[in-house]
């Protein structure tokens, strides 16, 4: 193998699984350090300053982070990256002094922004301290899309929404609430500069089934029904429930519908528990409030009594696993099942939908109905106009949205500037900085803390279900808050290796707890894997390799299951070791951390 | 020295041995010895062939004397028994403790100060006595726990660190092993764990009194050009007799090497010890043409390393002095104190 290039801004960036799983690259480890040393506002901003909204995100985010975090392969939990970025949210102090200014006097450019979800928002927030005029247009009386419209307030209460959503719009967003956007062509013969369409994924999927028609008033699209929910247009729901669908859209249905008096809930999903799409957490609150999950269950029928539901007939059907390791269904054998309703909440998935986009306007579409769009820059068929968020590529979530907008943003920029918006793209890059402070300090917590992950306290659950208000989970405080912090194995704290310094020893082989290195000659990367001192069968992970030695040998590093300890650069005489902190800089606009 | 514990984590493939234990349980605590230490690289190969052998940790006793190296058994097999004594008596207490439970693996850590300077004669009485153990000495040529003074295995002419040559003429302790009486001898470098491990392993299952000189730089304080002692020079100038191969009863044996270039040899205990030779005419069970070898090499600057000499089927101490099977300290007062009738039995024999 070839010698590992360090500088490459994604070697480093990968070892750190969590900010390289996040969409928008949060730098992660360096937040919960500051959480540790109790300054939750500067970790506050580093969020604010990548994720634009992490009180919202501490509650709600999909966490991609946390199955990738280093501590699910050393054992078992990852660290609780998501909660912990509550701990910096609930525990901040006066962020003002932090926020990046706005300039009074404009760059003589105007920017659109179509739909106020979080996507828009952080566009805003991108361009509003370069001088740019921002116009934000939305049906709505209010910003937020769907994490107002949708998320219901028990998981995220509307202070914590309002908060950032309102630090955006005071930077000073032209808003244009209450206007819904009815035709593309109006918009461009406003003549902005730019346009970004941030109208999300509006539309819930139906199922036209026998009887769909004739029961049409006791069933609502979930989405539809969450919204009405919200807005405070509907307060109650009578009666036995059916969940129709297994994504978070139905777990948010459930337990929306259990607070509201429902007299039964049942979720009915037509495939395995394993493969819902809801995350693990949500089904976990979803089951633990006593809400059934029923699986394997396909809809067949809605049964009705003159236009009265009864219910709906269910087939019965087991899940194979197919060669290819995916899971087929094939009749169970068992008699179709019949399951009473009152209501039915259809929650089975959303589409793109913008019907208000002439298709003659020079942007076009491709045939699932989403715009045909440049992956790194967002920039649709037609020079004005980028997308992102759920409207870009299709429903994803708000960690998405953010990280859509900070490339949307600089191609805006780009653009307004008559820039490319390839070439001119600013490159990424990577400092490393040594933490050696003494021959056994490191400026970082470098012992490992075996402890497993921490459970996060919940509000009292009677009290809980009786109010769609009462936010469920609690929050770690600042005491369980240091503790989990210090569950983080620091994993941007690099093992950087000098070759001419190394004189062979074999002392950080010997201290390595995960056996992690290997000095053996060289050779093919496959072959290599096998003769490791443990051997490095996680090929997701690189190996870390050295340029020859004096006996003419390399080192190689299994960067897999490296707990980031410091002993291999501690039992080394000659600092060949060095324990560094690397920082990756992704380009991004207004950025307060420069 | 390294102030932080080392985690107890451990990595997720690691392998479980007959015990099912991984090789982490035969650890000891974490060295104090200076970083990048020969010594520590000795302790990581006792730890690897002890666990790789998946002997019970609590059947060890480990000896020592005094010196950087007699620190190390706190560094390996801290379920065990052990014993740090005083300078170069590690061997009379060693004894001691073979003689009363000869059912122990008894590991012995040395110096070349430890062994070759104060503790010479102890040294040569114990091989002479061919007590059942391994008996390793780290070399490094100094005495590092005093800070470097030229030890009395230093080559005449190797410099200290700050160049002043040595007037004297070296000790090699594997000679003189070879010469007193010990029924295995080998020579390795704590550079090379792939020639260390199973020479270690070998060393314990060995029915009999086994040498192990190891040649573990000081990096403190000589490992500078000018050593013959250093990771380099080492390097350099070491000439491979061999490597072996340590099969247990269990494992399968196959031959795949040329003719005359291994031997297996199979061990008391049902295993093999398969040597591959780089000098295939070289005869591992002839004691004076291994002498000769290795005192041929020395004149000419190589350092040999690999198994130099073994004879299986020698006598140990409990063999020449015809002792009981059962261990000494589980004799029962009944077996010690036979009665005065078997006292005027013995006495009458004399008259
Ligand atoms: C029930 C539910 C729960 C969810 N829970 C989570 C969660 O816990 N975590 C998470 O990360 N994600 C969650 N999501 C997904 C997340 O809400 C979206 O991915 C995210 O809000 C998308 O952001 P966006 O800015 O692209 O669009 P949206 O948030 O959808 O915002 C689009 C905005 O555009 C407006 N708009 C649309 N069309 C027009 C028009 N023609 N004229 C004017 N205005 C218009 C809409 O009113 C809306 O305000 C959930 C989604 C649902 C449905
Ligand atoms: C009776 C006695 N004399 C002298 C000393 C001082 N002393 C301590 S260690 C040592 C030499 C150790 O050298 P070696 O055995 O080679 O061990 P190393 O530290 O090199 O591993 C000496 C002379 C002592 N501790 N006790
Ligand atoms: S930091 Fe060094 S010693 Fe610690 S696990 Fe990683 S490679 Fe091993
Ligand atoms: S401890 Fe340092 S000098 Fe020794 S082998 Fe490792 S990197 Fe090389
Ligand atoms: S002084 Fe030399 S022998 Fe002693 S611990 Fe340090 S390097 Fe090892
Ligand atoms: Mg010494």
């Amino acid at each position: 193998m070839k010698p590992t290039n360090i500088f490459d801004p994604n070697y480093f960036h990968k070892v750190v699984d969590c900010q390289w799983a996040c969409p928008a690259h949060t730098p992660v480890p360096e937040y919960i350090r500051l959480i540790a040393q109790g300054r939750y506002t500067e970790a506050y901003m580093l969020n604010w300053d990548s994720n634009v909204f992490p009180g919202i995100l501490g509650r709600t985010c999909d966490r991609p982070c946390e199955p990738a975090c280093r501590r699910v392969r050393t054992e078992e939990k990852p660290v609780a990256i998501c909660r912990l970025k509550r701990v910096a949210a609930d525990h901040k102090g006066d962020i003002s002094a932090y926020l990046p200014r706005v300039p009074s006097r404009k760059n003589g450019k105007r920017i659109a922004l179509l739909g106020a979800g979080p996507a828009s928002l952080a566009v805003a927030r991108d361009l509003l301290p370069l001088g740019y005029e921002v116009h934000l247009f939305e049906k709505d009386p209010a910003g937020g899309g769907m994490m107002r419209s949708q998320i219901p307030a028990f998981r995220l209460p509307a202070d914590v929404l309002e908060e950032e959503v309102d630090l955006i719009l005071n930077m000073g967003v032209e808003c244009h609430f209450n206007q819904e956007i009815t035709s593309m062509k109006e918009m461009l013969a406003m003549d902005f500069d730019a346009y970004f369409v941030g109208t999300g994924a509006p539309r819930g999927r139906d199922l036209n089934l026998p009887g769909r028609q004739e029961v049409d008033q006791h069933i609502s699209i979930g989405i539809d029904w969450l919204s009405s929910v919200a807005f405070g247009h509907t307060n109650s729901i009578a009666g036995d429930v059916i969940v129709m669908g297994g994504g978070n859209t139905a777990m948010d249905c459930c337990r929306t519908s259990k607070r509201l008096g429902a007299n039964s809930v049942t979720v009915v999903v037509r495939s395995a528990f394993e493969v819902m799409k809801a995350s693990d957490w949500e089904k976990e609150d979803a089951m633990s409030e006593g809400i059934p999950i029923v699986n394997n269950r396909p809809p067949k029928e809605f049964v009705h009594e003159n236009g009265k539901l009864k219910g709906v007939i269910f087939g019965c059907v087991k899940p194979v696993k197919g060669e290819d390791g995916r899971l087929r269904y094939e009749p169970s054998g068992e008699p179709d099942v019949f399951l009473k309703a009152d209501r039915i909440l259809m929650a089975i998935g959303q589409e793109n939908h913008c019907p208000w986009i002439e298709r003659d306007v020079g942007i076009q579409f491709d045939k699932w109905d989403c715009p045909i769009l440049d992956e790194t820059t967002l920039q649709s068929t037609h020079p004005k106009v980028f997308f992102g968020g759920d409207s870009a590529f299709g429903p994803e979530n708000i960690i998405w949205a953010s990280a859509h907008a900070h490339q949307a943003a600089i191609s805006i920029h780009l653009f307004c500037q008559g820039q490319d918006l390839k070439a001119d793209r600013p490159p990424e890059g990577v400092n490393l900085l040594s933490t050696k402070m003494g021959i056994h300090e490191w400026s970082y917590d470098s012992e490992h803390d075996p402890a497993v992950r921490y459970l996060v306290p919940h509000a009292d659950k009677k009290q809980a279900l009786g109010n769609i208000k009462i936010e469920v989970e609690l929050g770690f405080d600042r005491r369980l808050g240091a503790k989990e912090a210090q569950r983080c194995l620091n994993c941007d704290v690099q093992t950087v290796f000098t070759d001419r310094l190394c004189i062979e020893c074999d002392a950080c082989v010997d201290i390595c707890p995960m056996d992690c290195i290997s000095f053996t000659d060289n050779g093919e990367e496959d072959e290599l894997r096998q003769r490791l001192t443990a051997p490095a069968l996680t090929t997701e992970q690189d190996l870390y390799v050295s340029g020859p030695l004096a006996t003419g040998r390399v080192m190689v590093k299994d960067e897999d299951v490296c707990l980031h300890c410091g002993l291999c650069a501690e039992r080394c005489p000659t600092n060949a070791w060095d324990m560094q902190r690397s920082v990756v800089h992704l380009p991004q606009l207004g950025s307060y951390a420069g | 020295m390294t102030f932080v514990a080392k985690p107890r984590a451990r990595h997720p493939l690691l392998p479980l041995n007959e015990l099912n234990l991984t090789r982490r349980d035969y650890e000891g605590a974490v060295s104090t010895l200076c970083a990048g230490c020969g010594h520590d690289s000795v302790s990581a190969a006792i730890v690897q062939a002890c666990a790789e052998l998946s002997l019970p940790p609590h059947r060890f006793a480990k000896l020592s004397g005094i010196g950087c190296s007699s620190k190390t058994p706190s560094y390996f097999l801290d379920k065990s028994h052990g014993f740090n004594s005083v300078h170069g008596r590690m061997p009379s207490v060693a004894t001691g403790a073979n003689l009363a439970n000869r059912a122990l693996y008894c590991i012995g850590v040395s110096g070349d100060g430890d062994s070759a300077s104060i503790g010479l004669g102890q040294f040569a009485h114990i091989v002479r006595r061919r007590i059942n153990m391994l008996y390793i000495v780290d070399n490094n040529g100094t005495y590092g726990l005093t800070k470097g003074q030229f030890s009395a295995t230093n080559d005449r002419g190797s410099t200290s660190k700050r160049g002043v040559p040595n007037l004297y003429e070296p000790i090699d302790l594997a000679s003189m092993a070879l010469q007193i009486g010990a029924s295995f001898v080998g020579r390795s470098f704590s550079g090379d764990k792939r020639q260390l491990a199973p020479l270690i392993k070998a060393g314990l299952m060995h029915p009999g009194m086994a040498f192990l000189d190891v040649i573990s730089p000081c990096v403190a304080f000589n490992n500078h050009n000018g050593s013959t002692k250093s990771f380099q020079y080492v390097r350099e100038h070491s000439g491979k007799l061999m490597e072996a191969d340590y099969i247990p009863q269990s494992a399968e044996i196959n031959a795949d090497y040329e003719p005359g270039s291994a031997e297996d040899l199979l061990m008391p205990d049902g295993s093999t010890l398969r040597l591959r030779k780089v000098d295939a005419n070289y005869d591992v069970h002839d004691r004076i043409g291994a002498l000769a070898h290795v005192q041929r090499c020395q004149d000419e600057g190589e350092v040999l390393t690999g198994l130099l000499y073994v004879d299986p089927d020698a006598a140990d101490c409990h063999d020449i002095l015809e002792t009981v099977e059962t261990p000494l300290n589980a004799l029962t007062e009944e077996d010690l104190c036979p009665g005065s009738r078997e006292l005027a039995r013995l006495n009458d024999s004399f008259r």
